[in-house]
């Protein structure tokens, strides 16, 4: 054995430089954020997935009007038309047209359009409350377990174990019931009544948090053991300055991609909680809803059933496309491994070492 | 070990009891149980209030019923006395009795499902991982992504306009359409020669393989009415059973291996004579047999791979074993599919087989192979929207734990000693990839016998989840408390399973004794 040639050395560099995230040459001199947006925006996937959420939010929310400010379409979630041709989507491809009522009307005639476009602001409303409240329960519930171990997680965390096994179908109902009790007259059924999808949203967010704490437990868990805590801890920084200074930020990744992730989840437990009847509830409408409502015409008005599914599967699946796109930028550690790669280096070392 | 076992079902209970008080609590308060007596005009409405409120107790408030119901349900505690006393239903029906007949339709339903989700999911995930970046992986990833964003009771109501109502349309006259068949066929091979790895002249004749090939069977299809009278015959059971010796020895040991090659293929020509041999065993078949078949198949196979011997025995013998009970399989198949025209032409199934409700046709009558068709069919369309939305996370998540351990040091030793590829990756790495999804399945299983609401009320199955739907909605506690026990104790005892398996199968974890 002699001297180890220039190609080994470079092979032994290159795979340095593979282990340790972080340190590949075009991100060296990059702060963190700067690492995980530049990695974000190489994801094609996360890219098509955040342009295809950025349309449907801004149609969903501009064309039917939000909160008493009327949009730019003609026709309201409500409102019944004359049935035009028979109700058949005067949308087409080719010859490219919008036309009347784009995707069809119902039995009554009212507009699917506008009827789609109130459902996907629902769902996206609803969303994101649970996304927001999931994400903030978890983290402060599996933060404070996770630091402070003893009794406070040990009884954070049988907290946990109970509500991970109620049913959240089970909670919605009661939410349901509460909501739809219209003649009592207290302040909550008031408010239920008038802001059904909030509340329900609310609801949900107050069960969807328990995966998150365990997640942001354990990375908690893992992160205070290391030595930048001990050192931060040494020269007197106070508890909530090492949560908040020293760990919350290195966990704050785990904390986006999962809560990215609860939220396209949540999506699929409103339109399945609204399609049981126990979500949103009519005069009000959800996609969930009117999939439900309209599933019996499928042979004679199948449009009505397409066009809410289509939405509810594009904006679940660009959730999921800008969560695997977060996931990729924040956790490298998947990005390296190339079979190929890998099967023609060892080939090529065995080669050059004989 | 003993200890924290103990200690774990101890927590447990506790939990079990905190939740179970909340459960009860929420569904007694999620509304009023008389709700529809009240809106009634029967002239004997009073009576009747009255007698639901003695059925239910409910002059009892509901957290002193709630104690009530724990004395009974505490009872079940007691192995073998049969004082088991989960209360009654709304309609005077003991919930321990229901419990059991939904317990068994969900099973039926969610049993097949999963673990073929598994099976695939795993398959694909490993697939796509040994080929990462590949117009392959990209596709599945994609086609994951798309299956984990579908809402279930969407893709239930298509299954059943298109894999219900169209089929069973197109079998009233099962012609193909000329130009149908060379799309079909065109897609397939386009797929394929995606999918396909090595060079465009490769990719080239696979693509056009498969594309003469899927034309020649749908064109032979339509020409003969094959779904009227489907059928496989010894010819095709041979070359398929060849191909399935192949195949399985590639994956068991490799087809350097002349003895399980052998094994495997003595297995295919056993199968074959078995085939003559069997059917007129087959026509008197019930379940039993069919389990006491499948057994001594297997175990055939396995001494097949012992008598060939070799230096290792071990190979040729899960070699033959597998292939025995695949062989097996077709010969199964095959039977089925003799007994599939008087199934159709059956006055109760009146030529519209695949059904879009309910666990069973009512009231029809024929030997075991009538009847498992009957449920075959009742079957098929929830079995594919369950496996279509839980096939995503189990093929990302073998995916990625297969990437991790691919880039292990140890896999690049088991390279470096000149193992060939199939031992790296069968032996060394798949092997220790399953060991994460232990964890995984173990938590699934668990899941399992909540049901499937969703797909339970599309399809009209009486399952477990349908009972909780139904005890929801009508402001019942006792029905939702009964299925809520189940879910709840199948799900704490998997966990329990899961995280001692983890650590017995994973040396490097210990459990806190």
């Amino acid at each position: 054995m002699s001297q180890p040639t220039q190609e080994e050395v470079i092979l032994a560099q290159q795979a340095q430089h593979e282990t340790v995230p972080g340190t590949e040459p075009e991100f060296q001199g990059l702060s963190q954020g700067q690492i995980v947006r530049k990695r974000f925006f190489g994801h094609t996937g996360a890219l098509v997935g955040l342009a295809a959420f950025a349309l449907i939010f801004i149609v969903a929310f501009t064309s039917v009007g939000f909160a008493g400010i009327p949009g730019w379409w003609k026709y309201n979630h409500e409102q019944i038309t004359p049935l035009v041709n028979d109700g058949v989507p005067s949308a087409s491809l080719w010859p490219l047209a919008w036309g009347e009522h784009p995707f069809g009307q119902d039995r009554v005639g009212r507009d699917l359009f506008a009827m789609t476009m109130r459902g996907a602001q629902q769902s996206i409303i609803i969303m994101v409350i649970i996304g927001a409240i999931a994400g903030l329960i978890g983290a402060v519930v599996g933060g404070l377990a996770g630091y402070f171990r003893g009794w406070v997680e040990a009884i954070l965390m049988r907290l946990t174990d109970v509500i991970i096994i109620i049913p959240v179908l089970l909670l919605a109902a009661v939410v349901a019931q509460m909501a739809s009790r219209r003649d009592a007259d207290g302040w909550f059924s008031a408010f239920a009544a008038s802001n059904g999808v909030v509340v329900l949203g609310i609801f949900l967010g107050l069960v969807s948090w328990v995966g998150l704490a365990r997640l942001v437990r354990g990375e908690f868990l893992t992160l205070r053991e290391r030595e930048f805590v001990d050192a931060a801890r040494i020269s007197g920084a106070s508890n909530a300055r090492i949560i908040f200074k020293h760990i919350l930020p290195n966990a704050v990744g785990v904390l986006i991609v999962n809560v990215t992730l609860t939220m396209s989840a949540a999506i699929l437990l409103e339109t399945a909680l609204s399609y049981l009847g126990v979500g949103v509830k009519s005069p009000d409408t959800s996609l969930g809803l009117l999939i439900s409502q309209n599933q019996e015409a499928f042979s004679t008005r199948p449009w009505l059933f397409w066009f809410p599914g289509l939405f509810i599967v594009a904006i679940c699946l660009s959730i999921n496309f800008i969560g695997d796109g977060l996931r990729d930028a924040f956790d490298p550690r998947q990005k390296k491994f190339r079979a190929k790669k890998a099967q023609e280096t060892t080939r090529h070392s065995s080669e050059t070492a004989q | 070990m003993l200890s924290y076992v103990v200690r774990r079902l101890a927590t447990a209970a506790l939990i079990l009891l905190g939740a179970s008080f909340l459960v009860y609590l929420l569904t007694a308060s999620s509304g009023d149980p008389l709700e529809d007596l009240r809106a009634s005009n029967a002239p004997n409405r009073q009576q009747l209030m009255d007698a639901r409120s003695q059925l239910l107790d409910l002059d009892t408030p509901a957290p002193l019923r709630y104690f009530k119901w724990l004395g009974g349900a505490a009872q079940c505690l007691v192995p073998f006395a049969g004082t088991c006393d989960l209360g009654k239903s709304i309609t005077g029906q003991p919930i321990t009795e229901a419990l059991g007949i939904a317990l068994v339709q969900t099973l039926t339903l969610v049993t097949g499902a999963t673990v073929l989700a598994i099976l695939i999911g795993i398959t694909l995930g490993v697939v796509t991982a040994l080929r990462q970046y590949s117009a392959l992986d990209y596709g599945v990833t994609f086609m994951a992504f798309l299956f984990f964003s579908l809402p279930i009771f969407w893709v239930a109501v298509l299954l059943k306009e298109f894999g219900a109502i169209g089929f069973n349309n197109f079998l009233r006259n099962p012609v193909i359409p000329l130009p149908v068949s060379l799309g079909t066929a065109a897609v397939l091979g386009i797929v394929v020669a995606v999918a396909a790895g090595g060079g465009i002249k490769r990719r080239l004749i696979s693509g056009g393989a498969v594309f003469v090939a899927v034309t020649a069977v749908m064109i032979y299809f339509s020409a003969t009415l094959w779904f009227k009278n489907p059928g496989l015959g010894p010819v095709v059971i041979g070359i398929a059973g060849v191909g399935m010796a192949f195949a399985v020895t590639t994956l068991v040991s490799g087809l350097k291996n002349r003895k399980a090659l052998q094994s495997s293929l003595i297995v295919v020509g056993l199968g074959l004579i078995a085939y003559f041999a069997v059917q007129p065993l087959l026509d008197q078949a019930t379940g039993l047999m069919i389990f006491l078949l499948a057994v001594a198949t297997v175990l055939i196979g396995v001494g097949v791979g012992y008598l060939m011997g070799g230096y290792d025995r071990g190979q040729s013998m899960r070699a033959a074993g597998i292939t025995a009970f695949l062989m097996g399989g077709l010969v199964a198949l095959d039977r089925f599919m003799q007994a599939w025209p008087a199934y159709v032409s059956n006055s109760r199934v009146r030529g519209r087989p695949i059904a879009t409700i309910g666990a069973g046709t009512p009231n029809l009558q024929g030997d075991y192979w009538i009847l498992s068709i009957d449920t075959f069919t009742h079957l098929i369309l929830p079995t594919i929207a369950l496996i279509l939305v839980s096939l995503a996370s189990y093929t990302r998540f073998t995916r990625s734990s297969m990437l991790e351990i691919m880039n292990m040091d140890y896999i690049r030793t088991a390279r470096a000693k000149g193992l060939s590829e199939r031992s790296v990756v069968m032996g060394h790495a798949f092997r220790n990839a399953l060991i994460p999804l232990a964890t995984i399945v173990a938590f699934d299983i668990g899941a399992l016998i909540g049901g499937a609401v969703i797909t339970e009320t599309v399809f009209s199955v009486r399952g477990m989840g349908f009972l909780f739907l139904d005890g929801i909605t009508h402001v019942d506690p006792n029905p939702v408390m009964g299925v809520f026990l189940c879910v709840a104790v199948t799900a704490m005892v998997f966990n329990l399973i899961a995280d001692l398996a983890y650590s017995a199968l994973d040396p490097r974890v210990r459990i806190k004794a």
